[in-house]
């Protein structure tokens, strides 16, 4: 499999279930070792790296199943994404409260994204999906992968979810799972399909709307299902 | 966040914790044992409650800390200030050296771990016994007093010297839990797989817990030694790695406080119930763990905790 996101690009990949999207995402940030093969970042060679250090190069993903930190509230996880990202999460010494900074940027984080400052426990199940994206933007990411970030949400909630990641820096490249096609139509500039392990084809939304092979395999067999 | 300024309620607890001098001054030997385990559930707590790291072999550090002291006392000099100093780099060394091998595992193999390490430890000291005194325990040396003050048959220089030897770790353990890698800690406990997508280096952060609690369990051995001149097997027991995991489960993980408490119910309890009957006391320890596990699954702090919650 060969693919390429080129910078500021908004991706989306689809495919039936068992398709390996989500295996993608895993080998990408490293939480799988890959058998063989090279990933680039930037043009750097990050294959033997580890997944917190694949962070660091500007590497963050989000989960399909919220991954958080349950008796954290929102801000205390949002800071801490911050702190290790500026290597302060080592100091063991100086205050919380010395780090104004970073808790001012956490503090910023969650407003742009409307997340109220809860206990991540008590927060509404659309406010922890953000929450799964506030996190991976305090990495400061250059290539974000979102693993269905609208799993769950409802539909009404599920546009409002889609605007605030497309209001994202235009710097940022963007790879996100998404099973609704309404949703992978209007967000994303390019799609990538897979089937079996393997990119079908990887194209233009108008590209990838027309393709016969992409009807048959998925949106056919998906509009069936339906 | 977590306001890390002192709260009204922690300025009563540590006055109170001078009340032996005044009220039971015949206990203070057991006084100086309660500080003593209570430091010693304090450093547990750090990698427990904090980090998630489950040990049944943190006897392995107080031993360690207890046998340097010793040796240093009864070979080289009684100062114990100085000794502290060493017992603690020692149990620091030997927390760090094992730090590399236990924070890769989790769950029941974590604690079998601990748990070898710690008897291999016992049954090494057992064995030098030209170094140890083995079986008969380390003798043959006497800690006269700390800082001019003469560790007496009254107890009251020892406990002094308990007490505050606990204090100042508590404030460190205190002032590490409200710092980033405090934070870091517990979001380690909360979630283990997020911490590396959001760029944190999680082994080298429990290597590090560990190897701190590793250094405030041998400063609770050291002290130990010290207040009473001798030192048994017992400091490296699967007994003791066992007895600091209930108190703190008693008092309440996660919350500083808990260990503290759970020393002293634990203490208090022992020397009580074995004066009424030594051989069945465990019999009530064994009753109050069933009780506080099942109706406080966060302690005996925890409970209390909900308690002044819940009217709001």
């Amino acid at each position: 499999m060969a693919l390429e996101l080129p910078k500021g690009a908004r991706y989306a990949l689809i495919g039936p279930n068992g398709a390996g999207k989500t295996t993608l995402i895993n080998l990408l940030t490293g939480m799988l070792a890959a058998d063989s093969g090279t990933i680039l970042l930037d043009g750097a060679d990050i294959t033997s790296l580890k997944p917190y250090q694949r962070v660091h190069r500007g590497l963050a993903r989000t989960f399909q199943i919220n991954t958080l930190f349950p008796r954290l509230t929102a801000l205390e996880s949002v800071t801490l994404a911050v702190l290790e990202r500026d290597g302060h999460a080592h100091n063991w010494w100086r205050g919380l409260a010395a780090h104004r900074q970073a808790i001012d940027e956490a503090a910023g984080i969650l407003r742009s994204l409307n997340i109220p400052d809860r206990e991540t426990a008590e927060l509404a199940y659309g406010q922890q999906r953000l929450l799964e994206i506030a996190l991976a933007l305090a990495t400061r990411p250059r290539v974000l992968l979102l693993d269905e970030p609208g799993a769950g949400v409802p539909r009404d909630e599920s546009a409002a979810l889609f605007s605030a990641i497309e209001s994202l820096s235009g710097e940022l490249t963007i790879l996100f799972i998404e099973h609704d096609m309404n949703v992978v139509f209007r967000f994303a500039s390019r799609i990538i399909v897979m089937v079996g392990g393997r990119i079908l084809l990887e194209g233009s939304p108008d590209e990838v709307g027309r393709d016969p092979r992409v009807r048959e395999v998925y949106l056919g067999g998906h509009a069936r299902a339906a | 966040m977590e306001n890390a300024r002192f709260r009204p309620l922690e300025y009563v607890f540590w006055a109170c914790t001078l009340l032996p001098f005044l009220v039971t001054p015949s206990y203070l030997s057991l006084a100086s044992q309660v500080a003593v385990t209570a430091l010693f559930a304090l450093s547990l707590d750090l990698i427990l409650g904090y980090a998630g790291i489950v040990s049944l072999g943190h006897a392995a550090f107080f031993g360690m800390g207890a046998y340097t002291a010793g040796l240093i006392a009864k070979h080289y000099w009684t100062e114990p200030l100085s000794g502290l100093l060493v017992a603690a780099v020692s149990a620091g060394v030997l927390g760090y050296l094992l730090s590399h091998i236990v924070v890769r595992f989790r769950h029941l193999a974590l604690i079998m771990l601990t748990m070898g390490f710690g008897l291999l430890l016992a049954e090494a000291a057992n064995s030098a016994s030209a170094l140890t005194g083995g079986a008969d325990g380390l003798q043959g040396f006497h800690v006269p007093g700390v800082l001019g003050f003469k560790f007496d048959m009254f107890g009251r220089a020892a406990y002094a010297y308990a007490l505050a030897v606990l204090f100042l770790c508590f404030l460190v353990a205190r002032r590490i839990i409200h710092s980033p890698f405090g934070l870091a800690l517990r979001g380690i406990r909360e979630n283990a797989t997020r911490m590396p997508a959001i760029g944190a280096p999680t082994l080298a952060h429990l290597r590090k817990a560990y190897t701190i609690a590793a250094v405030i369990a041998g400063i609770a051995g050291a002290v130990l030694t010290h207040t009473t001149s001798t030192v048994s097997l017992e400091t490296l027991s699967f007994g003791r790695s066992a007895d600091v995991l209930v108190i703190l489960i008693l008092g309440g993980a996660g919350r500083l406080y808990g260990g503290i408490i759970g020393a002293i119910i634990y203490m208090v309890a022992r020397d009580q119930f074995s004066g009424v009957n030594p051989q069945y006391w465990y019999f009530w320890i064994g009753l109050l763990l069933v009780a506080v596990v099942m109706f406080l699954p966060n302690g005996i702090l925890g409970g209390l905790r909900a308690l002044r919650k819940k009217p709001q």
